[in-house]
Parts: structure tokens; sequence; C-alpha cells
């Protein structure tokens, strides 16, 4: 090719040769091009990043911080060292052996005596009853008489006050709970325990009540799950073949419980459910019932997942809806001109389609089925509380919150595993409402 | 509606009516819990159930009672003369109407500052040059995953440590926290799609970076930005755990009430606050399908 530049004659091929000869491509300013771009480049996803920055600063302070020092709860209880620190101190030289001697009786009774001065002894006492059921009394009672022992032999004195402390294995806990940084509220949280001698072992039989909960919360949120599955694919389905005129009518039966307040939606079926409840009123009229015998449906495990299941069906249908809706009919019509009868067009062309939705809508629901709350605490009875229920239990009530912590630490490790599958298989930028 | 080809065979015919009975039973299990506390909340008796004359429509049996209850329960004196002191006296001193305030004041700051936040980070994070996008997004999404009572925990212990525990400004925080989630899905899912050359159209026009903004970029991710600002607004009006565990006497909203009145003294006064709020959602879910709607017509995504 030919470019007339004013008499002289250059090809492209001179050009570029030309170009190599000076340097590399030059921007406006005199920048070598590939730096310029480089430079822009950086300075975008710079924008992008600032843009997002606040809201990333916020929530790492007031989410995932407090998360953290929650964690860090969960493993880390000073109580014992806080109360009594020169014996902690002492404890964590000690070689840990039988019953220790008269010196760190000594630094006991001092500890002890400003404890008495403080009336701090309560979080000691608690801390050691976590790990030696039946020892808090030991502290508050001698804390109680320590006034009287003014002299050494404090060994002498103090088991004259409780011959407890005359045990090798009150010792050897004082040793264990003396570390501020502990596993055993995550041991507690499996049913498992510190023995005397320091190896870890079940729980006794009728204290053995969190494996079995985690395990009841998995099966029971397995169960809603599949449940909210039946339920939503013949409703999506529907949805999702009808005119839009019709469908968006239905969706509104859909939305509007996602968008009505979850109180009132549990309070709601406290009212269809209980036992003078509509339900009930309209088994007895249909005489499906006998008056005196109605059915209990609420306050119990069938309380929990007949409201969870209406309460998490609009996080199944909407993520089925939308993959239904970009699978053509025409898949369907073909099926069927080659021979398949319906319900093998359906299961060998349909429903294969449809797994990314099924997959998408299960994760989603389940994820939320296991952290659930509200509704079990107010329609769940008994047997119908799951380990959340626990943890607010120990948070509110007992106020061992390291346990409640290390509860809290094993179901968010569950969740955040569920949480990345979801986003390696679905991705999180696909989820929609409405 | 749907339509059975005329190759059906009579087992397929059975199977199409058979399946649209049970969606419809679908439908009813979602919408009749919610239907039904409306006519329940007019109950004379202090019943949680349909009484006789309710069966019978005897207007005896249908009163505004409750919904009197909700304006009267905890007044000093709320059998005087309706005059302004009696106004005065529902205002500071009705329970629900305490409730209502806090209830509120908190969800309009939430959104505030949810919808603020929000928007921006979503701006942020739909540009194509956005780096670490999956794992930032996988954060900002998090609090609506993470199960409630462990945010509700660690906020417990961080915000006692910080003295933000047993403040409005501690609510409000956490609010936002769990309604962020919410703001940044409605406003990505409005910027799927957005032209980015109109940027470039802009400025190459002459407008600085604040004028594309509010010309250009604000009216067409504004439906997107109104829909997130009412999902936050729902959360924070609808959000109890976080309250259960930060919150004191002083700061009881509406959810709260419930809470305790479901456990404690259950009376058809719920079921009346149940309804309002159902009305509140009713209005709610039309503005947003009006938004998405319209939304879907400034993008020429309209289904047709």
């Amino acid at each position: 090719m030919w470019v007339y530049t004013g008499g002289e004659q250059t090809t492209m091929a001179d050009i570029t040769a030309n170009q190599a000869v000076t340097g590399p491509l030059i921007a406006a300013d005199g920048t070598p091009l590939k730096r310029k771009l480089a430079q822009t480049t950086r300075r975008a996803r710079m924008r992008a990043l600032l843009l997002t920055a606040p809201l990333v600063l916020f929530l790492l302070v007031s989410f995932v911080f407090p998360i953290g020092q929650m964690l860090y709860q969960s493993a880390h209880n000073p109580s014992f060292g806080d109360v009594l620190p020169n014996t902690a101190r002492a404890l964590a030289e000690w070689e840990g052996d039988g019953v220790p001697g008269e010196e760190m009786f000594a630094i006991l009774a001092a500890d002890l005596k400003q404890a008495r001065e403080d009336r701090s002894i309560g979080r000691a006492a608690t801390r050691v009853n976590y790990e030696l059921p039946g020892s808090r009394s030991l502290f508050t009672r001698t804390v109680r008489n320590i006034g009287k022992v003014e002299a050494a032999p404090y060994k002498e004195a103090l088991i004259e006050i409780n011959e407890k402390w005359d045990d090798p294995i009150l010792w050897a806990t004082l040793k264990r709970v003396s570390n501020d940084y502990t596993a055993s509220f995550y041991l507690a949280a499996v049913d498992r325990k510190y023995d005397a001698d320091g190896s870890i072992v079940m729980q006794d039989e009728k204290r053995q009540i969190y494996v079995q909960l985690f395990w009841r919360t998995l099966w029971l949120s397995a169960l809603i799950t599949f449940l909210c599955f039946l339920l939503a694919y013949p409703v999506s389905y529907m949805l999702s073949v009808l005119p839009l005129r019709y469908s968006n009518l239905l969706m509104i039966l859909v939305l509007l419980p996602f968008w009505t307040s979850l109180l009132v939606r549990t309070t709601a079926w406290i009212a269809m459910l209980q036992s003078e409840g509509v339900v009930n009123d309209l088994l007895v009229w249909t005489s499906v019932l006998d008056d005196d015998n109605r059915a209990q449906m609420i306050y119990n495990r069938t309380g929990t997942i007949v409201a969870m299941t209406h309460i998490l069906l609009p996080f199944m249908i909407l993520p089925l809806y939308s993959v239904m809706k970009t699978i053509p009919p025409s898949y369907m019509r073909a099926a069927r001109s080659l021979g398949a009868n319906s319900f093998t067009a359906f299961r060998r062309v349909y429903f294969p389609q449809t797994i990314p939705g099924i997959a998408a809508g299960t994760l989603l629901v389940f994820i939320l089925a296991i952290g659930y709350y509200i509704t079990p605490a107010l329609v769940g009875g008994q047997d119908g509380q799951l380990i959340s229920n626990l943890i607010a239990f120990h948070m509110q009530r007992s106020l061992n919150w390291s346990l409640a912590a290390a509860l809290g630490g094993i179901l968010l490790v569950g969740v955040l595993v569920l949480y990345w599958v979801y986003n390696k298989l679905v991705g999180i930028d696909k989820l929609k409402f409405g | 509606m749907m339509k059975l080809p005329a190759y059906a065979s009579p087992l397929e015919r059975i199977w199409h009516y058979t399946y649209l009975v049970i969606c419809v039973l679908i439908f009813i299990f979602l919408i009749a819990p919610i239907i039904i506390i409306v006519p329940l909340s007019f109950n004379a008796e202090p019943y949680f159930t349909f009484t006789e004359g309710m069966l019978s429509f005897d207007p005896a049996a249908y009163s505004m009672r409750w919904y009197a209850d909700i304006l009267r329960n905890g007044m000093a004196a709320p059998d005087a003369p309706i005059d302004t002191n009696w106004f005065a006296d529902m205002w500071n001193n009705a329970q629900w109407i305490r409730a209502m305030r806090n209830s509120f004041f908190v969800a309009i700051c939430t959104t505030v500052l949810a919808t603020a936040l929000g928007t921006l980070a979503a701006l942020g994070l739909s540009r194509p040059e956005m780096p670490f996008r999956s794992a930032i997004t996988g954060l900002l999404i998090s609090p609506m995953i993470v199960p409630l009572v462990i945010t509700a925990t660690g906020m417990f212990f961080f915000y006692s440590d910080i003295g933000l525990a047993k403040t409005y400004l501690g609510i409000i925080l956490a609010h936002t926290t769990l309604g962020i989630p919410f703001v940044i899905i409605t406003v990505t899912a409005t910027l799927v799609g957005f032209d980015n050359s109109l940027i470039r159209a802009s400025q190459s026009l002459g407008a600085d970076g604040w004028t594309t903004f509010r010309k250009v970029i604000m009216p067409l991710i504004l439906p997107g930005m109104i829909s997130g600002a009412l999902f936050a607004f729902v959360t924070s009006l609808d959000e109890i755990v976080t309250v259960l565990f930060l919150a004191d006497v002083e700061q009881r909203t509406i959810p709260r009430q419930m809470w305790s009145g479901i456990r404690e003294q259950i009376s058809p006064t719920i079921l009346a606050v149940a309804t309002i709020l159902v009305v509140i959602s009713i209005a709610l879910l039309t503005t947003v399908e009006l938004l998405r709607r319209r939304s879907e017509r400034l993008r020429g995504m309209a289904p047709q």
C-alpha cells in the first residue's frame, strides 16, 4: 500500500521500521503507550475499588471484626486468671502432679482474700465449674471462710474449710483453667471433655446434647429444604409457562409472603395450627377429627417444619423460576415428536435443564434453614428447637458466653463452607429478588 | 391459560387437572396464613380463632377493639376524653406507638445509610475493571447468609465493649449491616446491561464526574436504588434478633413488642398489628413491582 506524503513515497513497512528505530509507541503526552495504558487501567481499578471501600470498611468494623472477636472468645476465657492472677501464674509453673505444697496454698489464700474484697470469686468459680461440675460451692464457701485463715500453714487451713482442696483432680483442673487459651468450650460443644489426666473423653451420658442437636438441625433443615423443593417445583413451572399477564399476578402470591414480616407469618401460623385454630376447626367441621381429639400441630417439631417451609418457600421458587423461564418450550415438543412419552420427555429433557435452579434454591434454603432462630423459638416447643436456639440460650440465660461462641463457631464454619459451595456452583451475583 | 395439546392422552388429561389442583393448593398454602389474620384481627372476643358469630357474619361478632387497644395499651389515662392531652398521652405512653416510633426511626436511618453505602459499592462492583470482584461481593452479601444469632452474638460482645449496646446508634449500625446485601443485590441487578458508553458520551460532552452521576447514571439506577432502599427499610422494620441481643426496653421496636406479645400474653392486638404490617408490605411490594417494570421499560427490556 502506498501513502502519499508530500513528494516522498513511503510504504507502511517503512513507517513501522522507522518507529522500531525511534522506540516504542508514544502517547500524546510523551510517555510510552504501554506504560500509559497500564497507568490508566490501574487508575480505573483503584477508582472501582475506592467506590466499594467505604462499605467494605464499614462491614469489616461492624460485622467481620465482631464475629472474629466472638470466635476469639470461644477459645480464650480469662475468668480464672483475672480473678486469681497470682495463683494462675504459680499454676502455670507448677509441674501438675498430685496436690501442690504450702507455697501454692499461701498464694491461693492471698488471692482468695483479694477476691473476697472485690466480690469477684463468682466468675472464677463458674469457670472451674464448667470443667469440674460441683466445684462452684467449693470456691464460694472457701471465700466466705477465708477471713479466719490468718497465718501459715495455709494448706491445712484450706483443707479444713473444705477437704476437696486435697483432691488431685481438682488441682489438675485448676492447672488447666489457669491457661486463658482453651479448647474445652469447643470440646463441650461436641459433647466431649478433658478427664483428670488431660485426655479427651465423652461427656456423661445425660450431658450429651449438642451433637444430637447438630444432627437434628441438619436433618430438619434437609427435610424443610426437600419440602420446599417439592412445593416450589410445580409452582415455578406454572409461573414460567404462563403468559406474563397471569404469571405476574400469581407472582404476587409468592412475593407477598416474602415481603411480609417474619413475625407476622409466624403469628399467622399460630392462629392456623393451634388446637383451637383454623386448620383444626376445619378438620373437626369436616369430621376428619373428633372435637376432643384435636391434632397438636404447633409448639412442637411439626410447627417448626410447617412454618419454616412456608417462610423459606419463596427462596426456592425465585431461583427455580428464573432458570425455568430460560428453557425453550420447543425442547419438550421436540422430545415428544421424537417419540418420548410425556414422563420420559420430562425426565430426560426438561428436568436436567432445571438442575442449576434446583442447586441454587436448595443450597440457599438449606443455608438459611440451619441458622434459623426466631420461628423455632416461637412455635418449636421443646423438640423443634435448633442449634441457634441453644446459642441464644447460652447467651441470654445460662450466660456461658464462651460455649455460645464455640457452638456459633462450629455453625459458622458449616455455613461458610456451604456459602463457598454456593458461590462456586451458582455464583452469588446470580441472586435476585422478584 | 395453560393449554393441553390436542394429542394429549386421557392419562395426561387427568394428570394435567391434578397438577392444576396441586398448584392451587400450594398457592393457598402460601397466601392463606396471611389472609386469615385479617378477619381474625376484627374479632370481638379475645380469642385467636373464628367464633360462631364471625362465621355467620354477625356484625356484633366483629369489632375494632384490638385496633383501639394498639393506641390505648400502656396509656396513663386511656378513657379520658379524646383531646390534645389524650393524643399527647398516646404519643408518649402507648407501648405499641412507642414501638412504632422506634421502629420507623431506626428503619429510616438504616435505609439512608445502607442505600448510600450500598449504591456506591454496587457502582464500583459493576465496573468491568473491578479487581477481586467475587471475593468482595461474597463479603458484602455475607450478612444475609451468616446466621443471625451469630451476627447478633458477635455484635453483642463488640458493641458492649465500645459502649454502643443499648443505644439507638448500635441498632441502626446492626440493621445497616443486615440491610446492605439487599441494596447491593437490587442495585447491581439494575446495573446489569448498563451501557458504559453513556458515561463516556457524557464525559466527551464536557460533564464532570458529579454531573455525569447526577444526570446520566442516577436516573437510570434510581428505580433499583429505591427498590434497594425499600428492601433495607423492610429488613430493618422486620429485624428482631439483633434487637433482642442489643436493645434495652427504651429501644423496643414493633417486632420486639410482638415477640414478647407472642411469648407472654397472646392477644388479638398482635393480629391487629400484623394486619397493619401486611398492609404496609402490600404497599411496598406494589411500589417495588412498579419500579421494576419501569426500570425494565427504561432499559428496553420490557416483556411484551
